[in-house]
Formats: C-alpha cells, structure tokens, sequence
C-alpha cells in the first residue's frame, strides 16, 4: 500500500500571553492511500488543530509548528503558501464542521461550487457549472439546477453539509479532511451525510482523516483509529483492534460515556471524572492520570512512551488494560 | 404518525402538567402559515420525566416553549397543577412561571456575558425579593455547591471564563434558585462532547431527585434520553408520532419513524453496523404538511389510507400509543 501522508513528530505551540500552549506534541501518524482514519478526542485534545496543522492551514506570527509531513512525495514543511495551496481541491480538501459559517453567505451555491473548478481545473463558466450540477447529484441534493441558485441560508443543516462536502470532492482531492461532519446535524441526518461519505469514498478512490469526538461514529466508517488526549496519541490500531480490545483506559472510559440506546433505563452513565489538564502547564506524568481509575504513584512522576504490542496496536501508558505490554 | 388523539392521556390525580390539542402557527409573511405544533396532547405526572424526541423542525422546542406561553398558543389547553396557563391574566402567569423553568440549548450564549456567576444566580432571587442579601448568598453557594461547581472559584467570574459543560452547570443552578416544581429542558446536552454529556445528565437526574422535580426533556437523539427518562413521546413535523415508555419503545418500536430513529444511531462497535435502509430525505416543509398522516411521504408503509386519513393515537400494548395506520406489530 502507498502512503498518501506522513506526519513525523508534529508539534504545534502557540504563544499566549500565559507561556506557550501546546496544542498538539508529538504526533507520528501515516495516512494509506484509500483508507480512513479516525482521529478521535474530546473538545480541547488537539485534533482540530493537528488536522490543520497536517494541512498548513495554521498561520500566523503566534503559531510554532515543528515537524514534517510529507504529502504525495512532497514534504509540505518546506513548501511556501502558494505551493501548499496548490495542494488543495485536487490534492487535500477539507469539510468543517460548522456548515454555515463555512460557507460565504452572501454568494449563490453555483458560484462557491464553481470557484473550485474554474481555478484548480480551469473549466469554463459553462463547463463549471454543468460540472457543479452533477457534483450536487452525486451528494444526493434534489432538483439540483434550482439549488445552483440559491443561498446557502435558504437550506438546512444536512443540505448545507451536502453543499460543503460537494465543495470539497469538486477537484477530486486524493485525501478528505473531515473535521467533525456530522456534529452539528441530527441524528438521522449524520446517519445519511456520514453513508454519502462512504459511497463518495468507494467512488473516487479517496483517503479520509475523520476528526470526532464520537467513538460511535468511528466504529462504522473507519479502518484504523487514533485517539488523542492533551495534544498526544495516546491509543492507535485498527479500528476492529481497538474496539475488540483497548489497552488505554482513556479510550474504554470514553466509549462507556457513550449514552447507548440499550442502556438500562434509569441507571446512571458511566463519566470521566474532570477535565483536560491545563495545555500550558500540563506537569510531569501521564497526562490523564488524574482522571485515570487504575492510576498508580508512577503514573504522576514519569511520563509513558507510546509503545506498541505485538500486533502493532501503540498505547501510551504504564499499567494498560489487558495486562503487561 | 403523525397523528392526533388523547388516547395516552392518563386520568390519575398525580398528573402535573397536562396540554390539550395545543396548536402552535407562526405568520411568516405574504399569507403563509409555519405549522409548527398542530393538536399536540400530552401529561406529564409528579417526579416523571418525559421525553419529547424528534428531528430539527419537528415543533420540540416550540411545544416546550409554548408551555410556558412564550409565545401563547393559537389553542388548546395547557394546565399546570390545576390552572389554564393559557387563561391566565400577565401578572399571574408572570409569576406562574417562577415554578416552571427552562434550561436551553447553547448554554454560553444563555448566559449574559457582562454578569458575573453570583449575579446570574442572584437575579431571579431579586426579582421575586426572596430573602435577605445574606440568606440569597448562602442560597447560591448551596445552589453552586450542589451543581458541582466550587463558589469560591466561580462566584466572580463571567460565562466566557467557562467551558460549555460548566456553563450548563451554571445554567442549571440558574434555574433551580427560585424552587421550581417543572424544569423543561431543550437539548440540554447537544452541544457538549460526549463526555460531558454524561456527566450533565447524571446531574440533572441527582437534581431532579434532590429537588423533587417533574421534568419534560427535549432532544433529537434517543440514546442520550434513554438513561432519564420515565416516558418517551416521538414528535414529526408538529404531531405526535408514539408514545410509550422507554424499555417498551426501544425493544419494540412500533411506528415506523420511531425504528428510523432507533436505526440512525452510530453504534459504537465496528461489529455490529447496522444494515437497514436509512431514512431518506429531509421533512417536509411545516408551511404545506402533507395530507393524512404526516410522515407518508417518507414511511416505507405508506398506503392510500395514509393520504387520505390521518392516523390517531390508540393503545397497542399496555401503555404504548402509536398514530399509524400499519404499526409495526
């Protein structure tokens, strides 16, 4: 299998009045052409900003990013603005997760769809917008022609998403960034935009990077999984591993708060106790320890490496479930 | 569903809150009419909880809201221990509503950015002048205390300071100060990550034990409402779909669009993905509602019964009602 990405020891800091908040610190991951992974954590975890991190988007004098991702061959570390740009729409692509503020809510759908086309591909304005009409039929909009029309504030939640992610398979990208699709939709809506992700993928042969905070939308969608915590992996395997067997107790506490439709009735959900640690001053030891039920006096001193057992599947911490590594 | 019915309407002494054919219509200009709530009946007994579950634009919110009279229904009936909300001159239903409060969606922009926490809380102990300054300070750090926040730490810091799961805390503390006997609460968790969704819904239900309350909870996902609730009732494009208690509706869903709902959540075991066809499409629009039984133009049993006849709530197993005309039995 070819690696369509490979991020090597990514940190990114970025400079706050309070000290330097590292957002995300040493993050190793390979991205296999035609696969889909899962990045996986809680609001404050540092997925968000490793997904734009990997793809350049972080900019700024305050942003300290260290590292290497090579994209298709090309290390995107030493390319300038303008070079990683041309990476996007036939390269990468992203999918927010706010679907109206991700769009220009001034400019008719046909206009933002086309913009894509007619830069990266050069297409005429006609071809563009025949173009535009089919990438709406692909993602499932009705009467298409009458939606190239309109306004993105005359569509709802799941049609807005439709839009953005027609937006982002436009210039047939060989890898998706989706960061949080379906968060801000309904339940049966998330269920229809994350099945139009998957035939999409099938169709044209693209890699995916799935940023949630959901574990229940990682288990159907994805080949291999990483979950982060404080700006670190601190679990990665296949996703049929992880789910047949965690070894980090983050991730087993995060798939048990899951509220679940078999749930006893009237029992009480499973939490993790707490919160984050403060990303400027997260002291020594594991990172979760204080939230940890099996923690040990090691685990407040010393921080774990992430190690990997015998088939591959890399945890970060000392005593992890399953016995020793 | 999409029906009507008084069907699941108990006649017990302990029923709380109980509405009546409440119907609900927004003016939308150039003579169009938004149905949001057409002829919604439903009671809510002492210390139950009831769910009403639905997708976006099914009228959820507007019947929460519409309980409140904010704003008054266009009709129908909503009574709260023995009084007509709906008949109540301003000043009584003003203070009528003291004993029924709200918890809302986002909980950072619910809260007023510029008031510090102790404010927040204090204002609805001033407004109704209860107690002296020192009994309202001890009231609100119990109030604090209670919702698991620290009132040293929190007292003199504004919403922005905080993260959505302790502004909901907040919130929640907010609506416990004047005693209420309702809390109706509109996705109170949607907004959080999952962790702390939990965590928010452990403490709603520790509330509702140690302050006695009934409750009404509103949300678009099942599974989070599964663990709080005594009763479910399913909502389509401003009827009522199903209603019945939560073991009952989760192991034997009856009308159709309850089973999409059931079926739409991810399950978190790569396992176990389920197969079935997903419902298609979006709701119609609440301005035009199809005749008959709302949700044909989306059930996979849809008939011509279903176009011509809309289907009322009846009893089809021991305290589960459904609105459709082909149950699934």
């Amino acid at each position: 299998m070819t690696t369509i990405m490979s991020i090597r020891d990514l940190n990114v800091s970025f400079d706050t009045p309070r000290g330097m908040l590292e957002a995300v610190r040493g993050v190793d991951l390979e991205i296999e052409a035609g696969t889909s992974i899962g990045i996986v954590g809680e609001s404050g975890s540092g997925k968000t900003v490793m997904s734009r991190a990997a793809m350049g988007l972080l900019q700024g004098r305050n942003v300290r990013r260290t590292g290497t991702v090579v994209y298709d061959g090309q290390e995107l570390t030493a390319m300038t603005r303008e070079q990683v740009r041309n990476t996007f729409g036939t390269g990468m692509a992203m999918i927010f997760q706010d679907p109206m503020t991700a769009l220009n809510p001034v400019r008719r759908i046909g206009s933002q769809l086309s913009e894509g086309l007619r830069v990266r591909l050069g297409l005429s304005k006609k071809a563009a917008s025949a173009r535009s009409k089919e990438l709406l039929d692909l993602v499932h909009i009705p009467d298409a022609q009458a939606m190239l029309h309109k306004f993105p504030y005359q569509l709802s939640g799941g049609m807005r998403q439709r839009v953005m992610i027609a937006i982002a398979i436009a210039c047939k990208p060989k890898l998706l960034f989706a960061d949080e699709p379906t968060t801000a939709l309904d339940v049966t809506v998330q269920a229809q935009i994350l099945q139009l992700l998957r035939e999409l993928r099938q169709e044209l042969d693209m890699s995916m990077v799935l940023v949630t905070h959901d574990l229940g939308v990682v288990a159907g969608n994805t080949d291999s999984v990483a979950v982060m915590y404080a700006g670190e992996v601190v679990e990665y395997a296949t996703t049929k591993k992880l789910f047949a067997g965690m070894r980090m107790p983050y991730t087993e506490a995060l798939l048990q708060s899951i509220p679940k439709v078999d749930h006893p009735s009237g029992k009480r959900l499973s939490v993790i106790a707490g919160r984050l640690p403060d990303p400027i001053d997260r002291g020594a030891g594991c990172s979760f320890a204080p939230r940890c039920q099996y923690v040990q006096a090691k685990c407040h001193t010393e921080h774990p490496p992430l190690e990997a057992d015998p088939d591959g599947h890399l945890f970060r911490c000392w005593f992890p479930i399953g016995g020793a590594k | 569903m999409a029906g009507s019915g008084t069907a699941h309407m108990r006649n017990t002494t302990d029923v709380v809150l109980s509405v009546r054919d409440l119907v609900v219509e927004f003016r939308v200009g150039q003579g169009r009419v938004v149905k949001a709530v057409s002829g919604v009946s439903f009671d809510v007994c002492k210390g139950e909880t009831l769910a009403i579950v639905g997708e976006s634009g099914c009228g959820k919110t507007t019947l929460g809201k519409a309980v409140l009279q904010l704003p008054p229904p266009k009709s129908g009936e909503v009574v709260f221990e023995g009084t007509d909300l709906t008949q109540l001159p301003k000043e009584n239903l003003r203070s009528a509503r003291t004993s029924m409060q709200m918890i809302f969606q986002d909980p950072i922009s619910s809260l007023d950015p510029r008031m510090t926490v102790s404010r927040l809380i204090e204002e609805p102990l001033e407004i109704w002048d209860r107690g002296n300054q020192q009994e309202r300070a001890e009231r609100i750090n119990t109030l604090l205390n209670n919702v698991g926040l620290e009132p040293e730490l929190v007292l003199s810091r504004r919403s922005y300071e905080f993260s959505g799961g302790q502004c909901q805390r907040i919130s929640i503390a907010r609506a416990l100060a004047l005693d209420p006997r309702m809390l109706i609460c509109d996705e109170p968790v949607s907004a959080l990550d999952v962790s702390i969704q939990a965590q928010i819904l452990n403490l709603l239900q520790d509330m509702k034990d140690r302050y006695g309350l009934t409750m009404i909870f509103i949300s678009h996902d099942l599974a989070v409402v599964k663990a709080v609730s005594n009763r479910v009732m399913v909502m389509y494009l401003g009827k009522v779909c199903e209603v019945a208690p939560p073991d009952v509706l989760y192991a034997k869903p009856a009308h159709h669009y309850t089973k999409a709902l059931l079926d739409s959540v991810p399950i978190p075991d790569p396992t176990r993905q389920a197969t079935v066809a997903l419902l298609q499409g979006e709701p119609p629009s609440p301005m035009n509602p199809p005749s008959g039984c709302r949700f044909r133009t989306r059930c996979p049993a849809a008939s011509a019964l279903c176009v011509e006849q809309e289907p009322q709530l009846r009893e089809v197993a021991p305290g589960q009602f459904v609105a459709c005309h082909h149950p699934i039995l």
